[in-house]
């Protein structure tokens, strides 16, 4: 008798389908109920940012950045700017830099609340999803309040931000944290020890530190596989610097290094991170004009630059080259989520079918940023 | 290590493969492309060096019958140093050794910049367009391109000077 061999068969996945977070078709070769090759295609949300951003000027740019990554669309300005301000060398006043960190912070809680409950709702949990989304709405009314949108603000400027900060600014946000920090707990407890979502998460999916630095991977994605490696720390930009936070990483809390459950894990660590930072930033904020940097003109020298942030998916760089008139030459985005999909066909390899919704959620993509 | 002594460990060991660009900034190197695999692999392995991390590949097009470009910003997480390195393509007949089997996230990148420069990347294992689809004619980021009439019978939108959207 020879060797028995199942049969291949091709499934497809999406491009219109709940758990692919967004309009992505995988192509996955499966072996029985076990998965040999999965063949990613994107680009069904690609809308041209690198084009459009080569016919507009400047500051023009900056509202095609919200809309790539339009989970944290602060951090994606927020991103753009830093790289702005550092080819034209400008220093923007202290308050302008307490302001964007403030934001910056609390888009990353707002993405990671999204993140981490869509991942449960990825896996079967349904009730976490609701709470954190009805938290979530909290963040997006303190950004209604200061710049007027919910989802896509266009609010940080080269070198200022649209609007300053309401008066009583401080007193609503040092609520909402007393609020929230409480409530992580709860997740917690609704969730995080959930005896079968620790079952369907643990040892899935091992994201090994080698692949995952040669695979680009960044961000929460490549701390959960044990990495301490943070750009907010190792290459600090505006003024991260000054702020005492810890970098969680990846613990093996209850499976192995790197699995599913410690990308999601991370991310619930970041947010008690991201709260004290905040609550720094708040007590420290200085009194000053937020318009008193903002060039009148943008027109930066001959040159090009590569600069990356730390959005919550990642390292989000911007590549910007300038030939000194107000439109760019040429502006590249590199996102994170596209290089944390790139390494799904990697390791979900030999894992069965229904695994590989967990993998890919626990990676945390978002297909705005991707298809850009 | 900053961008001298960088470029002296690769002259010594590559000669001549450094070209003299006046116009550099930072941390930019220039190389001569045929090179650049060893290169490479002498970036990424060499204990003084280590650059494990490719951080992007972007394709630039200099624009007016100039050469299209290739660079990639690689960063060492172990001895902290980037280095930023241009290789400048025949603009008629673009390629260039792939890296995706030294960096794996090459992989992308490199699809990615074949996408929208048509820039070859010889060696790779997987090169089709990733963004565009796949019978999409023309490569998008180029200065030159021009957009085609009709696509599957659907007719493609023009941005016509002054009148703007059509």
């Amino acid at each position: 008798m020879g060797v028995i061999q199942g049969d291949q068969m091709v499934l497809n996945i999406g491009p219109q389908h709940p758990s692919t977070h967004g309009v992505l078709r995988l192509e996955v070769m499966t072996d029985g109920e076990i998965v040999s090759k999965i063949t990613p295609h994107l680009g069904y949300l690609h809308r041209c940012f690198e084009k459009h951003s080569e016919n507009v000027t400047y500051e023009q740019v900056i509202p095609y950045t919200d809309r790539c990554d339009y989970l944290a669309s602060m951090n994606s300005n927020f991103g753009y700017v830093v790289a702005m301000e550092e080819l034209m060398d400008i220093k923007v006043c202290e308050r302008v830099e307490y302001v964007r960190v403030i934001m910056a912070e609390l888009n990353r809680i707002a993405s990671h609340l999204l993140g981490v409950g869509a991942y449960g709702l990825d896996v079967g949990a349904f009730t976490p999803f609701v709470h954190m989304l009805r938290d979530r709405e909290r963040i997006l009314d303190i950004f209604e309040y200061t710049c007027g949108a919910r989802l896509l603000y266009n609010y940080m400027w080269v070198g200022g931000v649209s609007h300053d900060l309401p008066k009583d600014f401080k007193k609503i946000c040092f609520k909402f944290l007393d609020y929230f920090e409480p409530k992580i707990d709860e997740y917690n407890q609704l969730l995080t020890y959930n005896k079968i979502f620790v079952e369907r998460t643990a040892d899935v999916g091992v994201l090994p530190a080698d692949v995952a630095i040669s695979y680009g991977v960044s961000g929460t994605n490549l701390r959960a596989s044990g990495v301490k490696w943070d750009v907010r720390k190792e290459e600090p930009y505006s003024i991260y610097d000054r702020f005492d936070f810890d970098i969680p990483i990846g613990e093996a809390k209850f499976g192995t290094l790197g699995d599913c459950f410690d990308r999601y894990w991370v991310r619930i660590l970041e947010m008690k991170e991201s709260i004290k930072i905040v609550r720094q930033a708040l007590k420290e904020i200085p009194e000053g004009d937020i318009f008193e940097t903002m060039p009148k003109k943008i027109r930066p020298p001959k040159g090009s630059i590569y600069r990356r942030t730390e959005s919550p998916r990642g390292d989000l760089g911007y590549y910007i080259e300038s030939d000194g008139s107000p439109v760019p030459t040429r502006v590249k985005m590199r996102s994170p989520a596209f290089t944390a999909l790139s390494c799904l066909d990697e390791i979900s390899q030999g894992w069965m079918m229904s695994d590989v919704l967990c993998i890919l959620g626990s990676l945390d993509i978002v297909l705005g940023e991707i298809d850009r | 290590m900053n961008r001298s002594e960088i470029q002296s460990l690769i002259e010594e060991k590559f000669p001549n493969s450094l070209i003299v660009n006046e116009n550099l900034q930072g941390n930019q190197i220039e190389i001569d492309g045929q090179f650049w695999k060893d290169i490479a692999t002498f970036l990424k392995n060499d204990p003084k060096l280590l650059f494990d991390q490719l951080e992007c590949i972007t394709g630039i097009d200099t624009g007016d019958d100039g050469p299209l470009q290739s660079r990639y910003n690689l960063h060492s997480m172990e001895l902290r140093h980037k280095i930023e390195v241009i290789i400048s393509l025949d603009r008629d007949n673009p390629s260039v050794e792939s890296i995706e089997q030294i960096w794996r996230i090459g992989d992308w990148f490199e699809r990615e910049t074949y996408d929208m420069f048509g820039i070859v990347y010889e060696g790779h294992r997987d090169l089709r367009r990733i963004l565009c689809p796949d019978d999409w004619e023309g490569w998008p980021l180029r200065k030159d391109y021009e957009l085609q009439e009709t696509y599957h019978g659907i007719m493609v939108p023009k941005v016509k000077e002054e009148e703007g959207w059509e």
